[in-house]
């Protein structure tokens, strides 16, 4: 019964897939020439003036180009012109930088947040203000203060990923459930043992379901951040074809950060599952 | 011709004439101001040249004598005779070594457009190398990044709009910060295009309400759209619509109807045409023949810090703008930039703005080989022009000291000692008067210029 639902939906995403290209290629197919011209001119003119090809690359422009990238990823042509695996591989460093020091800061934060009362009530408003800061607004006061684009990068990474981590941490410690921290006490438990045996298992899941929010975030950024600064990474690659105004590139760009955001997504799904428990 | 192509021709004055010698009288020279540097063949003939000039001054002080030593045994036995006793070809040596750059390896920030092709094309082509520096030309997003950048010394130096040098020491849209430009990168190079709908609008009296791109507040672009809607009696804040938009996305808002038109850098021109979402109205160079269009830029702690390394940076664009002002170099040169690590676009986009054999989205093929040409003398004047306009559209506010500024940022008197030492031929004065459409700048009363124009920002 599951293998057959299983195997239906795969045939039923395969066909939305099938139908998603076929209509693409047909919307992209060329039309008549619009206009003759004399050979002279057509020679210094782009085919989507010469053939009315479309300004959109269709799927198997698409495909021709991607295969060319998968071939060489790794190609490095002098600092401006590098393979979309090299620029993938800042991208990641840069929120995987970001993103560390984030953890670092976010959870013991958040945990003494947490179990005191008193700092959860007067940090409240702080946080409330902060947490719906776009980034990006971040990276002007960065580019200033700081005065390097890669590091006010990460900053900018750092600074979207620390607060869903950080509510997440005060909330899941914030509502361990009263008997097991009163049992604890009853069995005169010392609050560090109390906060790594009892609590942090207790609060696990919602702070990692904190982290899950937060890498997704941090990927988000990441590719608008570098768009900002350049030079490298997956989001320099977009505004470098862009500027080109190849949209092929682009299209493989955004497959591409699709690919990358739903496996470091499924990372901490993976996480998430080793600490949740059944109540 | 060139005084440093051959100091043994007799008929040469080696002293008298003109204080640049490349003139026979002053008045000739004045005459020739409009900078023509040509390059000779190669740099070791130039400062040969240069070297030989000086040996055969101080072997015959008397012209009259030269000239007759020379008529009599001819130009090459005198080579001949002159290197049997005074080795011309170590002496040139010498003379071209100059101090070690106490920095070598640089980093150079560029916007991808084609006015910024003696920066990059120094790159591929080896002239930074052959300078003695190590130089990484990167790629940056748009103007205030490529400012912001320079400002904290991630860059040494940068390809900047010819304004904004101007703009970021008077601390207009940044803090102040004391800038210098030793070159102007490209003279031309822009132009007006207009979506192909508005092919029969070329009355610029009937684009009231119509919405136009420039690049940039502080940039030539912006000055010079306004300054032709101003003429045709449109007042560019209340009867259009100006927004800055990098250029890249300018093409893709053309073809999205977001925008009417835009004035920018040509190849951006030229591929909205190449896409056949627009044509060519205007180039700018109809606005005002010559006229600056972005420069080389870096902060006076720069050149303070590492003044050998500046000036070698300086004569390595010197030197690629020479090549650049080359009409047979143009295709190489659209080649060698091309690719993506460079400014990423067509090459045949390039080509039709270097060669100046352009489709103008209308149909027809035009040529004009001086559409973008390549000459870096700062002129000081053009300073002065650029801050007029700033006043006029209110960029500035309150008085200004055209001069003085201009004097600070625009380097000539150090570019032009610079490119003697180089045996090209730069322009004695730093002022020169120019007209735009027709109406004459003198460089010498701003102030009235400023005033004099009907249509201005009202403050």
């Amino acid at each position: 019964m599951n293998s057959s639902l299983r195997l239906r939906a795969a045939i039923v995403s395969i066909a939305l897939l099938a139908a998603f290209l076929g209509i693409w290629h047909l919307a992209t197919r060329s039309t008549a020439p619009v206009a003759t011209m004399s050979p002279e001119y057509a020679k210094l003119m782009g085919l989507t003036a010469t053939q009315g090809k479309s300004a959109m690359p269709g799927p198997l422009d698409v495909g021709a180009k991607l295969w060319e990238h998968l071939k060489r990823p790794f190609y490095d042509n002098g600092p401006n012109d590098k393979g979309l695996g090299i620029q993938l591989a800042y991208s990641i460093a840069r929120v995987g930088t970001g993103y560390l020091l984030a953890v670092l800061v976010a959870i013991p934060l958040g945990f003494l947040i947490g179990m005191s009362p008193l700092l959860s009530r007067a940090l409240d408003p702080f946080i409330q203000v902060l947490k719906p800061i776009s980034p990006l607004a971040w990276m002007p006061l960065a580019l200033y203060t700081i005065k390097d684009s890669s590091i006010s990068a990460i900053f900018v990474i750092f600074i979207c990923s620390i607060w869903p981590m950080l509510l997440n941490t005060v909330f899941g410690v914030a509502s361990v459930r009263k008997e097991w921290i009163n049992v604890a006490r009853t069995l005169e438990v010392g609050t560090i043992r109390r906060a790594f045996t009892v609590i942090l298992p207790a609060a696990a899941p919602t702070i990692l379901t904190g982290m899950r929010i937060s890498i997704g975030i941090a990927w988000l950024v990441i590719v608008a951040a570098e768009m900002l600064v350049g030079g490298t990474g997956i989001g320099y690659f977009v505004w470098n074809e862009w500027n080109n105004l190849s949209i092929t590139n682009v299209i493989i760009a955004i497959l591409l950060i699709g690919i990358v955001g739903m496996l470091l997504d499924q990372i901490l799904a993976r996480f998430s599952r080793l600490v949740t428990f059944p109540e | 011709m060139s005084i440093f192509d051959n100091p043994f021709d007799p008929d040469r004055n080696l002293r008298a004439g003109c204080a640049c010698g490349q003139h026979r009288s002053e008045q000739e020279h004045a005459q020739a101001t409009a900078l023509a540097c040509e390059p000779v063949e190669s740099e070791e003939q130039r400062y040969e040249g240069v070297v030989a000039s000086a040996v055969m001054r101080a072997m015959f002080p008397q012209d009259v004598a030269r000239r007759a030593f020379l008529k009599s045994v001819g130009a090459s036995t005198a080579l001949a005779a002159l290197s049997q006793f005074f080795p011309l070809k170590s002496a040139t040596e010498v003379f071209a070594d100059t101090g070690t750059p106490e920095k070598k390896d640089l980093k150079v920030g560029f916007i991808p457009i084609t006015c910024a092709t003696p920066i990059i094309m120094a790159a591929p082509l080896g002239f930074y190398s052959k300078h003695g520096l190590n130089v990484e030309v990167v790629k940056t997003a748009g103007w205030a990044v490529i400012r912001d950048k320079t400002i904290n010394k991630e860059y040494d130096a940068a390809h900047m709009l010819a304004p904004m040098p101007i703009a970021i020491s008077l601390g207009l849209g940044a803090n102040a910060i004391p800038f210098a430009v030793p070159a102007i990168e490209n003279i031309n190079g822009q132009g007006i295009v207009l979506a192909t709908k508005h092919k029969d609008k070329r009355d610029p009296k009937d684009w009231k309400g119509l919405k136009f791109a420039v690049p940039f507040d502080y940039s030539m672009h912006n000055y010079l759209l306004r300054y032709y809607l101003a003429e045709h009696g449109l007042d560019p804040d209340t009867d259009v619509q100006l927004r800055s938009v990098p250029p890249p996305e300018m093409v893709a808002n053309l073809r999205a109807d977001n925008i009417d038109g835009f004035l920018a850098p040509d190849n951006v021109c030229q591929r909205a045409i190449y896409d056949g979402v627009g044509f060519m109205h205007l180039l700018s160079k109809e606005i005002w023949d010559g006229h600056p269009c972005c420069s080389f830029a870096a902060s006076r702690e720069f050149i303070t810090t590492a003044p050998n390394s500046f000036a070698a940076l300086t004569r390595a664009i010197v030197d690629a703008t020479a090549y650049a002002s080359k009409a047979e170099n143009r295709k190489q040169i659209a080649e060698a930039i091309a690719p993506a690590n460079y400014i990423n676009a067509p090459v045949t986009v390039l080509e039709q703005v270097l060669t100046g054999t352009y489709a103008d989205g209308l149909g027809g093929v035009k040529t004009d080989p001086k559409r973008v040409d390549f000459d870096p003398f700062p002129w000081q004047s053009f300073a002065v022009w650029m801050l007029t306009q700033m006043k006029r559209w209110g960029q500035i506010k309150g008085d200004v000291d055209y001069k003085a500024v201009a004097e600070q940022v625009y380097l000539a008197t150090d570019t032009r000692k610079l490119m003697t030492e180089m045996g090209l031929t730069p322009p004695t004065s730093s002022y020169k008067s120019f007209a735009v459409m027709g109406k004459n700048f003198d460089p010498e009363k701003p102030q009235d210029y400023a005033a004099s124009f009907k249509i201005r920002k009202q403050l």
